[in-house]
């Protein structure tokens, strides 16, 4: 079959199993979208700007485990998409994206839109490729996805100039079943002395907790988890990434460890005598200040990135490895050995952990007449069963739903924690829920959030989409404001807008259903309406109580053991700023 | 410490800035870097002096391994290995001073490849502590110019960095 490399393209998108490409048209990319135009089995979403292309490729990709793919034109096009491959990047998520890049004889001249892409992406993806040669692009397009989706997945850009895509010169193609690369070979299963090892370590624990990660939910290893905790009988702490790897409904689960963790979270790592973390990265924003980390503990890390372990925290048992086979290497071990987990002990640790359990650091203010937006994702959390794909921006309304939505299963959280990316929310949910049309999908975001990538709305009316984005709207970059009363005396320093559109009314211009409300006793009945309009996206703008802060917090420089907690649970009345 | 990062890497354009820009990103030092291909002209062979601390050079070995180009690396200043830098030195010579240059430059086993009424150049290869050496014998007001190469190294013994 002789085919041109537009066609080639988009034949090895198709031969690679792909159903949706998130692109944006322009000069250099024409001859492949031609090819598109040419064909039905690919469906193009047209996004309404590159940076909606690359998260909503990026919500498709955390919410089914399959890579996101994007297709952007060169210059202006690719630079926009940098954002959202960064973000991809952060949260080593699979995502392939391809590049229009100026005809190769002018590359390097300045010539018309054109961009260094691979320098500008290189030191935020996984791997880059330009494409050289058209009788190579099959097996670079292969290389591609093989590289994005093994190991620690992660984007990879393939920059394709636009002679390559030449409609008049025609190569035999054939789309590679399998492609080795000498260089690159992820390890799977970890090294059995150290899992050995780490099994005896654990199993002679007076006080282990078990830290889990995102790399649970991207290695498909919840299941695995599961067992390997229930096993044991530990207590199980979660990353922001790695909410739903363990059911957080579960009487074991302690809930989310770091700066918003849990108390009991927190201080069960502080005072923990064996840590197992497993798919997890040590970020900052989970150890506090590194010199005040888990004084007690010895540390068995699980990751596929050798280069995550003892990254920040030195540890003393390192696997590498992929996370699945390596629990089910220790899950038969436990199972085998003769020695079983403390009983004794553990039962004074979980003594120890109800005592930390009893502070409810979660408890808010339930008797405000403003609304509380924890209130509103506890009544999001029953009104979805608790089985909605909740995706989410950056800030406040992130941290409130990662605490009071209480994920059972991976995959259900979809947002951006490594870069923290405002703007992801609403087009990500847009990708999740072409993904899983029939599914409940919502959008937790705040005024500042949303606007930046609000023009995906458009985008959701074409694909019919209905996604139902929950605005939690203080009417303050309310993350920002936080620190500022924190750290700065209050001097809110450029962290709200003096003008806030008219959501109710910029919904309804987009074609969509806005609903505002300001009374806690509107909230159920409004998402109740929201989620019962099955193929309407609704904007729910919530006008919520604009001083809230989120609790407990870790502060700068402090560790897991020095929470701030909230105070006391005051009116919010007479906390009201004017 | 001081170690030398000797690297096998695929012969692909924007390979040595992936390495290059890793050091920049990631804020490790780096001392000198040289590349040329290899007998297998699908390789490049990089040599590279950093300086850290041990979980420095343990990060700076995995975030190279972890380049997608990158085929084998070694840190030679974990066993025995050979060390040799090339140096060119042009220095300014007045008549009373040729032959003590030309003397000196004997001693470190130098060689004079290019001679004008007024100038040397020299040159010379060894370890960089041996080229310090010669640069500190040379009155500093002579020297005109002075080129490196940055040290390359191979380990001593039957076994190598290869494929
Ligand atoms: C406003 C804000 C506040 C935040 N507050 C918190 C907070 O309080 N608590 C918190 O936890 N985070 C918080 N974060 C998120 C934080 O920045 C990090 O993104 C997050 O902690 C990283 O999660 P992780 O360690 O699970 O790693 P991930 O980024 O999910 O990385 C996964 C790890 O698993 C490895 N891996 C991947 N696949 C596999 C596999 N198959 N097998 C084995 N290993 C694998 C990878 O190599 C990597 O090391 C916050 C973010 C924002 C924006
Ligand atoms: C693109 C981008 N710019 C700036 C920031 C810094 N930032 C983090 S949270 C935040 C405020 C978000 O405000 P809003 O969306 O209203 O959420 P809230 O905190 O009020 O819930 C800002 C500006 C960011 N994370 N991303
Ligand atoms: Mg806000």
């Amino acid at each position: 079959m002789e085919l041109s490399g537009g066609q080639i393209l988009v034949q090895s998108l198709k031969d690679e199993g792909v159903e949706y490409i998130f692109g944006y048209p322009g000069g250099a990319v024409l001859h492949l979208y031609d090819a598109l135009f040419q064909q039905e089995d690919i469906k193009h979403i047209l996004v309404r700007h590159e940076q909606g292309a690359t998260h909503a490729a990026d919500g498709y990709a955390r919410a089914t485990g399959k890579p996101g793919v994007v297709l952007v034109t060169s210059g202006p096009g690719a630079t926009n998409a940098v954002t959202g491959i960064a973000t991809a990047y952060m949260d080593s998520i699979p995502m392939v994206v391809i590049s229009g890049q100026v005809p190769s004889p002018v590359i390097g001249s300045d010539a018309f839109q054109e961009v260094d892409m691979i320098g500008i992406t290189r030191p935020c993806v996984k791997h880059n490729f330009l494409v050289s040669d058209v009788n190579k692009l099959a097996e670079t397009i292969k290389k591609a996805f093989y590289v994005a989706t093994t190991g620690r997945p992660g984007p990879v850009v393939v920059d394709v100039p636009k002679d390559i895509t030449d409609p008049k010169i025609k190569v035999p193609y054939k789309y590679p079943k399998k492609v080795e690369m000498r260089s690159y070979n992820p390890a799977v299963s970890g090294h059995k002395g150290q899992i050995k090892k780490a099994v005896e370590l654990l199993l002679s624990a007076s006080k282990p907790i078990i830290y889990s990660g995102g790399g649970v939910v991207l290695g498909e290893a919840s299941k695995e988890l599961t067992e390997f905790s229930r096993l044991l009988g530990y207590p199980v702490t979660n990353t922001l990434m790695g909410l739903g790897a363990y059911p957080a409904t579960d009487k074991q689960f302690v809930g989310m460890l770091g700066m918003h963790g849990t108390y009991e979270a927190n201080m069960a790592m502080h005072e923990s005598d064996v840590i197992i973390a497993i798919g997890a990265r040590f970020d900052d924003r989970v150890t506090g200040k590194l010199d005040l980390f888990c004084p007690y503990a010895k540390i068995i890390h699980i990751d596929v990135d050798p280069a995550s372990i003892s990254k920040t925290v030195k540890v003393d048992i390192p696997i590498v490895g992929e996370v699945k086979p390596v629990l089910e290497q220790m899950i038969e071990l436990i199972k085998e050995n003769k020695k079983k987990p403390d009983k004794k002990a553990l039962e004074s640790w979980w003594k120890q952990i109800k005592v930390w359990q009893s502070v409810k650091c979660l408890e808010f203010d339930r008797g405000s007449r403003l609304i509380k937006p924890q209130f509103v994702i506890e009544q999001l959390y029953e009104v979805t069963k608790g089985d909605a794909y909740v995706t989410s921006d950056v800030g406040q309304h992130q941290m409130w739903a990662a605490q009071y939505y209480h994920f059972d299963k991976p995959r259900r959280w979809i947002n951006s924690g490594g870069l923290g990316t405002m703007g992801f929310g609403l087009p990500a949910a847009i990708g999740v829920k072409l993904a899983f049309p029939d599914a409940d999908v919502a959008c937790v975001t705040g005024e500042a959030s949303v606007q930046m990538c609000i023009q995906e709305l458009s985008t959701a009316l074409q694909y019919k989409t209905a996604i139902k984005i929950i605005n939690l709207n203080n009417r303050y970059m309310g993350m920002v404001r936080q620190w500022q009363e924190f750290s700065y005396e209050s001097r809110y320093s450029h962290s709200y807008m003096d003008t806030i559109p008219e959501f109710v009314k910029l919904a309804e211009a987009y074609g969509h259903v806005g609903i505002r409300i300001d009374k806690p006793e509107e909230v159920k009945p409004a998402l109740e309406r929201a989620f019962a309009m099955k193929d309407r996206t609704v904007f729910l703008d919530i006008i919520t109580d604009r001083t809230e802060n989120v609790y407990p917090m870790i502060e700068a420089g402090k560790g897991h053991h020095d929470m701030k907690l909230r105070v006391a649970l005051g009116t919010s009345t007479d906390r009201e700023l004017a | 410490m001081r170690h030398i990062i000797s690297i096998l890497i695929e012969n692909e354009s924007g390979a040595l800035s992936r390495v290059a820009g890793l050091f920049s990103a990631r804020g490790y030092n780096i001392e000198s870097l040289t590349v040329a291909p290899t007998e297998d002209s699908s390789m490049s062979r990089m040599t590279l002096v950093t300086r850290g601390s041990e979980q420095i050079i343990e990060q700076i070995t995995k975030q190279l391994n972890k380049l997608i180009d990158v085929i084998k690396l070694i840190d030679l200043a974990e066993s025995q290995h050979i060390e040799r830098e090339l140096m060119m030195v042009k220095i300014r010579t007045a008549s009373e001073t040729r032959d003590e240059i030309r003397r000196v430059a004997d001693i470190f086993r130098g060689r004079i490849i290019d001679v004008t009424p007024t100038s040397y150049v020299v040159e010379m290869t060894g370890t960089s502590e041996k080229l310090d050496a010669f640069l500190a014998t040379v009155d500093s007001g002579t020297i005109i110019e002075v080129v490196r190469s940055g040290p390359t190294g191979i380990s001593r013994g039957e076994k190598g960095l290869h494929l």
